[in-house]
C-alpha cells in the first residue's frame, strides 16, 4: 500500500497513468452528462407543482454535488501536502481550484435562475445560499493565495491551511437546510433513503451527476499534467516525452 | 509511521479540532440570526420583534386565503400546525403561491398580531412527481385526510 | 417526449428564459473551462519542446546576434 502511495506522488508515474485514463474519463463523461441533460430536458415528466421550471435541476445538482465535493477532495490534498509534503497533492489543489469556482459560480448561477420563477426572488440571504458563497469566496481566496506567494513550498503550505480552515464550511453547506429555516428546500438525494422524486426523474440527475463527476477527473487530469509540465520542465522524462512527439 | 509525520497530522487534526470547535460555537450563539424566518409558534409564543422587519414562514393553511375582489390585496394564515398567523399583503404573489404551499413572507408585525408583509415568496419542499402522480396521490388522499396531513406536517 | 411538440420545448410551458439561460452559461462555461485547459496543456507542451531545442544547439555560437527581439523563455506561472 505504501508502495503505491510513494508511486503516485512520482509525477512521471502519474503522466502516464493520465494520459491513459483521460479519454475514457471524457469520452464517458460526455456521453453519460448529455444523456442525462437530454433525457432530463425532453423525456423526464414535468413537476406537478413547478412545472418545465424544475428541469434546471439537471444541471443545478451536479454542479452544486461537485462544487462541494472538490473542495473536500482539495481538503485531503491539503491534508496530504501539509503531512507528507507530496508534490502532486499541492499540484492537484493547484490545478483543481479555478474548476471548482467556474462550478460553484455556475451551481449559484443556475439557482438564482430557477428560484426567480419558482420562490419569486434571484437570491436571499439564507444560510443555504450564503454558505454556498463563502465556498466561491474560499475558491477565489485559494487562487489568490497561489498567485501571491511567489516561492513554491511557501505557496503550498499556505494554500493547504486556507484549504483546510475553508473546510468547516462544508457541513455547513450540507446541514444548513436542517439546522435552520432557510427558504432553499431540504436534499432530494440522500445517502440513506430513497430519493424523494420518481425514477425517471432520478436516474437522469444521477447520470448527469456521474458524468460530472468523470468530466471533473478529467479536467483536473489534464490541469495537473500542465503543472506537471511547468515544475518538470528540464528533466529528463520531460524531454523524452516533448521530443517524442507524443502527448 | 515516521514521528515528524506523525507529529504534523497531529498539528492538522488540532487545527481542524479547533476551527471546528471556533465555527461550532459561533453559529450556535448566532443561530436565531441564521435562522431565515420565524415560525408561527414562535411568533405566538412572542418570539419575535413588533414593528421590525422580520420574516415569517410556514403552510398557507388551508381555505385561510382571501382576495380583495378590487385590488391585489390578500389576506390569509400561515400555520405551522401548531399556531397559526393572519398575513396581510398587497402585491403580486408568486407561481407557486397555494393553499397548503410554504411561503416566507417579510414584513413587520403589527400590534394586533396580525403581519403586514411586503414580499411573499414561495417555499417549495424537496419532494418532485409528475403531475399524473400527484393527481392520484391526492385522490387517494381525499380518502384518508388524516393520514394525509399528517404526511404533510411531516414534510413540510 | 414530455412535450407535444419543438415550440411546446422551447416554451418550457413559459419558463423558457429561465431553463435556456441556465444551460446556455451551463455549457459556455464548461466548454471553455475544458478548451482552455487543452490549450495551456498544448502551449506547455510547446514551450518545453522549444526550450529543449534551444538548449540541442551548441551555446555561445559566434553568429548569434547579441541582442535582438528573440523570444526570451519565461516561465509562464
Amino acid at each position: 500500500m505504501w508502495q503505491f502511495f510513494h508511486k503516485l506522488g512520482s509525477p512521471k508515474w502519474f503522466y502516464g497513468i493520465s494520459t491513459r485514463l483521460m479519454p475514457w474519463l471524457l469520452v464517458i463523461g460526455t456521453a453519460l452528462l448529455m444523456a442525462g441533460i437530454v433525457w432530463g430536458l425532453a423525456f423526464a415528466p414535468k413537476d406537478y407543482l413547478q412545472g418545465d421550471s424544475y428541469r434546471i435541476i439537471f444541471i443545478h445538482v451536479p454542479t452544486a454535488f461537485l462544487a462541494q465535493s472538490a473542495y473536500i477532495m482539495m481538503a485531503v490534498a491539503a491534508v496530504v501536502t501539509l503531512v507528507w509534503r507530496m508534490k502532486l497533492a499541492d499540484v492537484f489543489v493547484k490545478a483543481v481550484a479555478p474548476v471548482g469556482l467556474v462550478i460553484t459560480f455556475l451551481s449559484l448561477f443556475t439557482g438564482a435562475v430557477w428560484g426567480k420563477p419558482t420562490w419569486g426572488t434571484w437570491w436571499i440571504w439564507d444560510a443555504r445560499l450564503t454558505s454556498m458563497l463563502i465556498l466561491l469566496f474560499l475558491y477565489g481566496g485559494v487562487i489568490a493565495l497561489d498567485r501571491a506567494i511567489n516561492d513554491e513550498k511557501s505557496a503550498a503550505r499556505a494554500v493547504a491551511v486556507l484549504v483546510l480552515v475553508g473546510v468547516v464550511n462544508i457541513p455547513i453547506i450540507k446541514y444548513s437546510v436542517e439546522w435552520w429555516n432557510t427558504l432553499h428546500q431540504p436534499a432530494t438525494f440522500k445517502l440513506t433513503e430513497k430519493p424523494s422524486m420518481p425514477a425517471e426523474m432520478w436516474v437522469p440527475l444521477l447520470l448527469a451527476v456521474l458524468g460530472m463527476y468523470l468530466i471533473f477527473g478529467w479536467l483536473a487530469c489534464i490541469r495537473m499534467q500542465t503543472e506537471i509540465l511547468a515544475r518538470e520542465q528540464k528533466t529528463r522524462w520531460v524531454k523524452d516525452l516533448v521530443m517524442a512527439g507524443r502527448h | 509511521m515516521h514521528p515528524i509525520r506523525k507529529k504534523r497530522l497531529t498539528i492538522v487534526l488540532f487545527l481542524l479540532a479547533g476551527i471546528g470547535v471556533a465555527v461550532g460555537l459561533t453559529t450556535y450563539a448566532l443561530r436565531q440570526n441564521i435562522n431565515l424566518f420565524y415560525d408561527p409558534s414562535q411568533i405566538a409564543a412572542g418570539e419575535a420583534p413588533h414593528d421590525v422587519r422580520i420574516r415569517a414562514g410556514g403552510m398557507v393553511e388551508k381555505g385561510s386565503v382571501v382576495r380583495d375582489p378590487e385590488s391585489l390585496k390578500v389576506r390569509f394564515r400561515v400555520t405551522d400546525f401548531q399556531s397559526s398567523v393572519p398575513v396581510e399583503y398587497t402585491g403580486i404573489l408568486p407561481d407557486l403561491f397555494a393553499e397548503g404551499q410554504g411561503v416566507v413572507a417579510m414584513g413587520k408585525l403589527d400590534a394586533g398580531g396580525s403581519f403586514v408583509a411586503d414580499q411573499v415568496l414561495a417555499k417549495h419542499d424537496e419532494n418532485y412527481m409528475p403531475p399524473e402522480v400527484a393527481e392520484s396521490l391526492k385522490k387517494t388522499a381525499d380518502g384518508q385526510p388524516v393520514a394525509n396531513g399528517a404526511a404533510q406536517s411531516a414534510s413540510y | 417526449m414530455a412535450f407535444d411538440s419543438f415550440s411546446a420545448f422551447l416554451t418550457m410551458g413559459g419558463h423558457g428564459p429561465y431553463v435556456w439561460s441556465s444551460y446556455g452559461a451551463f455549457f459556455v462555461l464548461m466548454a471553455a473551462l475544458m478548451i482552455s485547459s487543452l490549450r495551456r496543456r498544448r502551449a506547455m507542451l510547446d514551450a518545453c519542446r522549444r526550450n529543449f531545442m534551444c538548449q540541442g544547439k551548441e551555446p555561445g555560437r559566434a553568429d548569434r546576434p547579441a541582442a535582438t527581439f528573440t523570444r526570451v523563455e519565461v516561465s509562464q506561472d
